[in-house]
């Protein structure tokens, strides 16, 4: 009885199941072995709004160009291309 | 031995483009007087900074990439402190892939030059 009431929930649109997508580091994929300072808008994808540096865990980055993204970040804050504290930054 | 740097820095929007040519000259030499090789410089004109420095909100930043003896590398950045028309600097060392990087960014923009020369002409 209780499989018979199961099937008769009909949904129209197909429930929405989150698919893992799996994270992957887009320095390795892409092969990029430098990352320049200079270039603050690509940079603007490593941090959040309050211009703090996103963690690997959320980007996908792998260890080795987790820590070049933070110096390049850090060389790309002393030279005011990008800040050092913000808020609504995107 | 000679290795490769890049150094970038700012210097104060209160010049005048001549003297703004002048500061840049003058490091220019040092370099020469040194014994070092220019192998680019870019200037990127007056931009904004993206937050204040010494209260000025815009800058002069110049790009210079030079291959030096590590020991000039002290007195270069001494030069710098003392002069008082620059807000900052950067000196970096390029490693082999730093330096390939900036090499196909050079040409792939005087590639993209010379396309739109052709369109023009």
């Amino acid at each position: 009885m209780a499989q018979q009431g199961k099937s008769e929930i009909k949904y129209l649109t197909p429930i929405a199941v989150d698919i893992k997508r799996k994270k992957y580091c887009r320095f390795k994929r892409s092969g990029i072995k430098y990352i320049d300072y200079k270039d603050a808008d690509f940079l603007l994808k490593f941090v959040n709004e309050q211009g703090k540096l996103l963690p690997r865990r959320i980007t996908g980055t792998s260890t080795k160009y987790q820590k070049k993204v933070a110096q390049a970040v850090k060389r790309a804050r002393h030279l005011a291309l990008m800040p050092y504290v913000a808020d609504l930054l995107k | 031995m000679q290795r490769n740097y890049e150094t970038v820095f700012i210097m104060t929007p209160v010049l005048s483009d001549d003297q703004m040519k002048e500061t840049v000259q003058k490091f220019r030499n040092f370099l020469k007087d040194n014994g070092a090789n220019i192998i680019f410089e870019d200037n990127w004109g007056l931009r904004k900074l993206a937050y204040p420095i010494q209260k000025k909100s815009t800058g002069f930043y110049h790009l210079v990439e030079f291959a030096a003896d590590p020991n000039l590398i002290r007195d270069w950045e001494v030069t710098f402190k003392r002069d008082e028309r620059i807000l900052r600097f950067l000196t970096v060392s390029l490693d082999k892939h730093a330096v390939a990087y900036n090499e196909k960014k050079r040409k792939n923009k005087a590639e993209k030059e010379k396309v739109e020369e052709k369109a023009e002409a």
